[in-house]
């Protein structure tokens, strides 16, 4: 009896499988990709839209509370809820999982640059403007470069926390590697699919930040000597 | 017809609120849970953030935690504390909540007691305090504030992402949108919103509640300091910009 219990022992489901990984290897790809670029997408336009929110609250100080509160709120907003009021609008699909993810990067861009570009000493500031700097000559040339640390904090936590919230795109169909999880999630548990799924978006994360970091590091010589 | 309409409709349903698995069903479950896990986080983190503190070492560690639990999906964790020795059911689900309550209670516990003032410090050793007196008498009190702004950002992350536990069938008021997903869009975008209102109004309340119990519990001298405060803890988990 005990011999016939062994030759039925439970199917194989290890946590790593490099079986699995070779098998699906078109699968895993196509929603790494698709994860990747929902992400970069969404931090793009998140970007484009912030840092023109971020300049407006610096020039105009009435505007920085109102932005502030309001970030703050739409933070507190559950993902899932934002997916909840957009998706019966926007339909089930792509634009309601970057609207959602943009929405959140945004905030984190806003409130990192509008610290930034605070954090620019008055002194360099008077001084741009006695040297007859305009307005818009000292953003580009004073104000932005020195607050460029501060908008890459936002920018790398933004893409980071971005990679982490597109899985939950899955309740609209557009999770990229959370497409994966969720699948092995469903498919009978499923560990190696999911261990992929999740090790996968560590790792996305983890080298877009790299990248990010980079980046960084060029536009900023600077401050390259200094310790961080 | 129209969505709002149908989710007005939803809501204003009683049967719809005292059924089994109705809405109050799912709050109790959704509140339960949450605090759970938010129970478990302080345990947690607040004897290590302020140990850490007092020693002035880990500064590092506390960051990465910080970082790394950025970028780790929480629908991961959801599926996957299941699978492992926690089993299926409210455990794992605690558990894995609990994970996205750590970070934030932690680094704040470590600001807080970092920032105590290094004279009064002194001071307290001067007369003869011990260190584990010194972080008990003069420290934490002074720490408060911090953990007060640690508590209210873990407590609201962690009401918000309880509403994913429905991907596991966890329970909470996520598993009214996710029942409103799994019928057609068209016939269950009334219940969709509905529930979206629901999870959304319930973090807005619970934020909006602690936010007051954070200003109680923050002794009036400290009340003009903490403004700044909340912003150099954010920045530590931030990544001290």
């Amino acid at each position: 009896m005990s011999l016939h219990l062994s030759y039925r022992a439970e199917p194989e489901n290890p946590w790593f499988s490099w079986q699995y990984v070779r098998d699906n290897s078109d699968t895993i790809l196509a929603a790494l990709r698709e994860h990747a670029s929902l992400t970069a997408r969404a931090v793009l336009i998140a970007a484009v839209v912030a840092l023109p929110l971020a300049v407006a609250a610096y020039w105009f100080r009435s505007l920085a509370g109102p932005i502030l509160a309001l970030t703050g709120v739409l933070y507190t907003v559950p993902s899932l809820a934002l997916f909840a009021f957009l998706a019966p609008y926007l339909g089930i699909g792509v634009v309601t999982v970057l609207s959602v993810v943009v929405l959140y990067a945004l905030l984190v861009i806003v409130r990192n640059a509008m610290a930034g570009l605070n954090q620019v000493p008055p002194e360099v500031r008077e001084a741009a403007e006695g040297m007859g700097y305009g307005r818009w000559r000292r953003l580009f040339r004073i104000d932005l470069p020195l607050a460029l640390p501060g908008i890459l904090t936002g920018l790398r936590l933004a893409t980071v926390s971005t990679v982490a919230l597109v899985t939950v795109g899955v309740v609209v169909g557009r999770g990229g590697l959370g497409q994966l999880i969720f699948a092995g999630f469903q498919n009978n548990f499923y560990k190696a699919q999911i261990m992929t799924g999740t090790l996968l978006c560590v790792l996305l994360a983890l080298v877009l930040d790299l990248v990010l970091a980079g980046v960084g590091r060029l536009l900023t010589p600077w401050l390259r000597g200094r310790v961080s | 017809m129209n969505a709002i309409e149908q989710a007005v409709r939803w809501l204003n349903d009683p049967l719809n609120w005292t059924n089994p698995g109705g809405i109050l069903d799912r709050l109790g479950e959704h509140l339960s849970m949450s605090a759970a896990a938010v129970l478990l986080g302080c345990l947690v983190a607040w004897p290590i953030g302020l140990w850490l503190g007092h020693t002035g070492r880990g500064g590092g560690a506390v960051l990465l935690v910080s970082n790394v639990s950025l970028a780790i999906p929480t629908l991961a964790l959801l599926t996957i504390l299941p699978l492992t020795f926690l089993g299926f059911g409210r455990p794992s689900v605690v558990a894995a909540l609990a994970v996205f309550a750590v970070p934030p209670l932690l680094a704040n516990a470590y600001t807080g007691v970092r920032q105590a003032d290094p004279e009064a410090r002194d001071a307290a050793r001067g007369m003869g305090l011990s260190g584990g007196q010194l972080l008990r008498r003069v420290e934490l009190p002074l720490a408060v504030p911090y953990l007060a702004a640690g508590f209210r950002t873990a407590a609201v992350q962690v009401v918000a992402t309880a509403a994913l536990a429905s991907f596991v069938n966890g329970g909470g008021l996520g598993q009214i949108i996710r029942a409103g997903f799994g019928l057609d869009i068209a016939a269950g975008g009334g219940q969709i919103i509905a529930g979206g209102v629901l999870v959304a109004g319930l973090a807005v309340l619970v934020e909006l509640l602690l936010a007051l119990v954070e200003r109680v519990v923050t002794p009036r001298p400290l009340r003009r300091a903490r403004r700044g405060a909340d912003r150099r803890a954010a920045d530590a988990v931030a990544g001290g910009g």
